[in-house]
């Protein structure tokens, strides 16, 4: 008994998570949201999709004609599901220095900024100039002009417990 | 100064090497994938927060504006059914000044200029007439160094723009013949800095360089008064290549609350008041539109389905100084019809939400009853006397200020349908959904949909509506299928780093092109993480003030969760009830992280405690009467609004008795009781001046709620 009730408070506290994130991005008040929008409100939710998985989702969301809006209906059914079955999990902060760390290939303990660029610009699913300055302002140390990525992967990972 | 949109502008990168990649190309692809995922989730979790912040900021400003509004219907309404004998109703009409009428004539005997000495201390710029190029770039270079221009010469300078601008038809009609690029600037709100960023970008006005101003160059930034004397020195300068539209903000009635008028008298201690009123005349003479090719039609709010530029075009502009209110002939039949600026026909609105309802608008009739009735009516003295005499009474005081030749019915409903012309232009904004409802948000003009963007620009063969007045993030935002473009040029409006500004330009090909820019470089300088930190903080800090102000009625609420009063309730709880208090529909839940601090282990939370805690803000002085302490937080803006109107001679002194007249005025709008006892010992707490005058900058500055902690000694301002 007692285990159906927490089954049916984490799923209905999961739902009210839900709500009020997409609330954030109803700018009419009318259980929609814009469909760019999609991809911040389920990040935003603690999950870590791909680019090609959001837009695997967003085509699931979408509306037969495509409105450009995505309705609260179809949304908290979908996101329900994908926090209720941890799609998308995080990626810990020793993925992450590992993943710069195999960049590193001379292990230098850092970065150039081209080096970083080219790969994140080119490989996997490429930034936009825009994501790759926006980045680089924060992990360059102005000193250097390297990325020292250890203390840069720290520093934004302490973010996350805020 | 400069501009610089990038951050990262000393990196040299180096051109693209792929066959250099030593890392195996699997390995590489992998941990590019990961690190892109990651930081895209973390740049999500930023926009989330800045958008949390936005929606804070956005709400207690419409939120305020909405409260500025229902003042001003209440003031509306005491005029219009009351008579002479209500006190209340003197004051008001004290306060409108309704017995200054002066042809022009007189006007321009009183504004004269010639009077004034300009002393041989005097270290700012001389004007001389008419204008040159010299002069006025000398004036901006004075106003950069923050010097101050003589009385004498604003005098003089409005007194030309005002004479230029009765010259000027409603709608400008603009060319952009051959290679002519022109620029549109949107709100500046007395952001000289943001001005000054655009010139220095985009250059001065000229005839090479014709620039449209659209609106809204006053209050809130502290450079107000700079602003408008630049713009029109431009204007007299340039009068064909210079454009300027009136905003909702250039309406004396607003002025009162949002900062310009204290900033004019503050600056000019002396001849502020004559400034003033100038500039009142000078805001009523201000074009309301400015269409380029026959094909871009430039205004500040927006439109509605019954726009019609036609009738704007033919309208007495000037007749209307104020948009907040429409003109005072009225009789039952213009009442009727009038959509008369509803600020709350429906109990069950909550502020800083833009609900669609059907398309009916609110019936003003209606609007009226709700209004308060106990402290207004039995002050009347007129136990007799129903509403029909009076408004009998009053269309007949009404009826010897309308020239004889003309029907007074006509006349009135043709006044209606001009004011609601003008209000839709200045206030309206869009939505996305189809239709055209009231704006009960901003409490003036209307939302419109694409649907009505398509109508009437196909009506008036039209391809784009240029707009301001609500700020943008990036400076400009598109709507309504490209048709509706909205420009916004005051950086960092709400606070630094919350938003770029933007100006367009404009070339013969009618397709816009965007500048953006942000003011002080240390915003610039910030990264995406810190800088929206910084405007997080001071949104949630305005949020804090808020909920102190409504501490009583918080509690109150709470104990209706807790019935048993164990002093706990549930977040949830806590969500709905904050949420009702403050009316201003933001996410709570999503907030609540920030905003309740001690620990929430099985879900609940001990209010006494959290609101105990809220009382980080103190204010400057100690008072007994805390319920008196609280109204008058709660309804700051409106208290120094009345004080403001109530100071008819602009010295910024009323006496004890304006004092407690306007406390009482407050308490009628608000329904509340405040007792003569609790007003004298509030005076008492305060400095009086020798002569019994209460300073009101004074008294503003002492019940200023300031926090107190270590680390951030600056004093916010107070939410607006």
């Amino acid at each position: 008994m007692a285990d159906k009730h927490n089954a049916e408070t984490i799923i209905t506290e999961t739902q009210k998570r839900i709500s009020s994130a997409f609330e954030v991005f109803d700018h009419e008040s009318n259980k929609t949201v814009d469909v760019r929008e999609i991809g911040t409100i389920i990040r935003s939710l603690g999950c870590f999709p791909s680019e090609a998985d959001l837009h695997d989702i967003i085509a699931e969301l979408e509306e037969e004609e495509p409105t450009g809006f995505v309705r609260y209906e179809k949304f908290l059914p979908t996101m329900t599901k994908i926090l209720l079955e941890r799609k998308f999990r995080p990626i810990t902060e020793d993925l992450l220095l590992q993943a710069f760390e195999v960049l590193d290939q001379q292990k230098k303990g850092h970065l150039e900024p081209e080096e970083l660029t080219r790969y994140l610009t080119q490989e996997g699913e490429p930034f936009t100039q825009e994501e790759m300055d926006e980045m680089l302002s924060a992990a360059v140390d102005p000193d250097k002009n390297v990325i020292l990525y250890k203390d840069f992967v720290s520093m934004m990972t302490f973010d996350d417990t805020r | 100064m400069g501009c610089g949109v990038t951050k990262s502008n000393q990196l040299q990168l180096k051109p693209c090497d792929r066959g250099n990649i030593s890392v195996p190309a699997a390995t590489a692809m992998r941990a590019a994938l990961l690190i892109q995922r990651w930081y895209r989730q973390y740049v999500a979790r930023l926009e989330m927060r800045r958008r949390c912040t936005w929606n804070i900021f956005q709400s207690i400003e419409y939120s305020g504006q909405q409260d500025h509004i229902k003042l001003y219907n209440f003031f509306g309404y005491l005029m219009d059914h009351f008579s002479s004998a209500n006190s209340q109703r003197n004051l008001v009409s004290q306060m409108f000044g309704e017995s200054e009428v002066f042809q022009d004539a007189e006007w321009e005997r009183r504004f004269c200029y010639k009077d004034i000495e300009v002393p041989d201390v005097y270290t700012g710029p001389h004007l001389s007439f008419p204008l040159s190029i010299s002069n006025v770039t000398e004036l901006v270079h004075a106003f950069k160094n923050k010097q101050k221009l003589h009385a004498r010469y604003v005098l003089q300078l409005l007194g030309k723009t005002w004479t230029l601008l009765r010259l000027m038809p409603n709608i400008s009609h603009v060319g952009t013949c051959r290679h002519k690029e022109i620029t549109i600037c949107g709100d500046l709100h007395g952001h000289l800095e943001d001005l000054l960023l655009i010139f220095y970008k985009n250059g001065f006005p000229s005839a090479e360089t014709p620039y449209v101003f659209n609106g809204d160059f006053v209050d809130r930034g502290k450079e107000s008064i700079e602003i408008l004397l630049v713009l029109f020195a431009f204007l007299l300068l340039y009068p064909h290549n210079v454009h300027l539209n009136r905003g909702n903000h250039e309406d004396h009635i607003v002025n009162l609350r949002y900062g310009f008028t204290k900033e004019v008298l503050g600056k000019y201690q002396v001849h502020g008041k004559m400034i003033l009123k100038l500039l009142q005349k000078i805001f009523s003479w201000l074009p309301l539109a400015t269409v380029i090719d026959q094909k871009v039609l430039i205004l500040h709010g927006g439109i509605s389905d019954k726009t019609d530029l036609n009738v704007i075009a033919k309208l007495d502009r000037h007749r209307f100084v104020s948009a907040l209110r429409p003109l005072k002939r009225k009789g039952a039949s213009a009442m009727l019809k009038e959509a008369a600026l509803s600020a709350d026909g429906d109990e069950e609105f909550s502020a800083g939400r833009r609900r669609v309802q059907s398309l009916s608008h609110g019936t003003p009739l209606r609007l009226r009853q709700e209004l308060p009735r106990h402290s207004v009516h039995s002050e009347s003295g007129r136990t007799g006397r129903s509403v029909e005499e009076e408004l009998r009474e009053r269309r007949r005081l009404a009826g010897l200020s309308l020239s004889s030749d003309s029907d007074p019915a006509e006349v009135l409903e043709t006044d209606a349908d001009e004011w609601k012309q003008i209000v839709d232009v200045l206030w309206s904004d869009p939505m996305s959904q189809n239709g055209c409802v009231p704006n009960k948000v901003r409490g003036g003009g209307c939302y419109w949909g694409p649907d009505v963007t398509q109508e009437v620009l196909d009506r008036h063969k039209l391809q784009l509506l240029i707009r301001s007045h609500e700020c943008k993030q990036e400076g400009y935002e598109f709507c309504h299928n490209g048709r509706v473009l909205t420009i916004f040029s005051a950086s960092n409006y709400y606070d630094v780093g919350s938003n770029r500004g933007a100006y367009i330009r404009l070339g013969p090909d009618l397709i816009p092109h965007f500048k953006q820019f942000q003011a002080s470089r240390s915003t610039r300088e910030l990264t995406l993480r810190q800088s929206v930190g910084r405007t997080e903080r001071s949104a949630l800090q305005a949020l804090r003030m808020q909920l102190f102000a409504h501490k009583s009625a918080l509690i109150r609420e709470f104990q209706e969760y807790d019935p048993q009063r164990t002093g706990l309730i549930s977040v949830k709880h806590w969500a709905a009830a904050v949420e009702k208090v403050l009316r201003l529909a933001l996410p709570w839940r999503v907030l609540r992280s920030q905003l309740v601090t001690s620990s929430t282990q099985d879900g609940t939370l001990n209010y006494h405690d959290w609101v105990n805690q809220l009382s980080v803000i103190q204010p400057n002085t100690e008072i007994a009467n805390t319920s008196l302490l609280e109204t008058l937080y709660k309804h700051h803006s409106n208290l120094e609004s009345i004080f403001r109107m109530i100071d008819t001679d602009h010295s910024g002194l009323i006496s004890f008795e304006e004092f407690r007249q306007t406390w009482k005025l407050l308490s009628s709008h608000l329904q509340t009781d405040i007792s003569d006892k609790a007003i004298s010992d509030l005076a008492e707490s305060i400095d009086f001046n020798k002569d019994g005058s209460i300073d009101i900058n004074e008294f503003m500055e002492a019940f200023r709620l300031v926090e107190h902690s270590r680390a951030e000694m600056e004093v916010l301002p107070s939410p607006e």
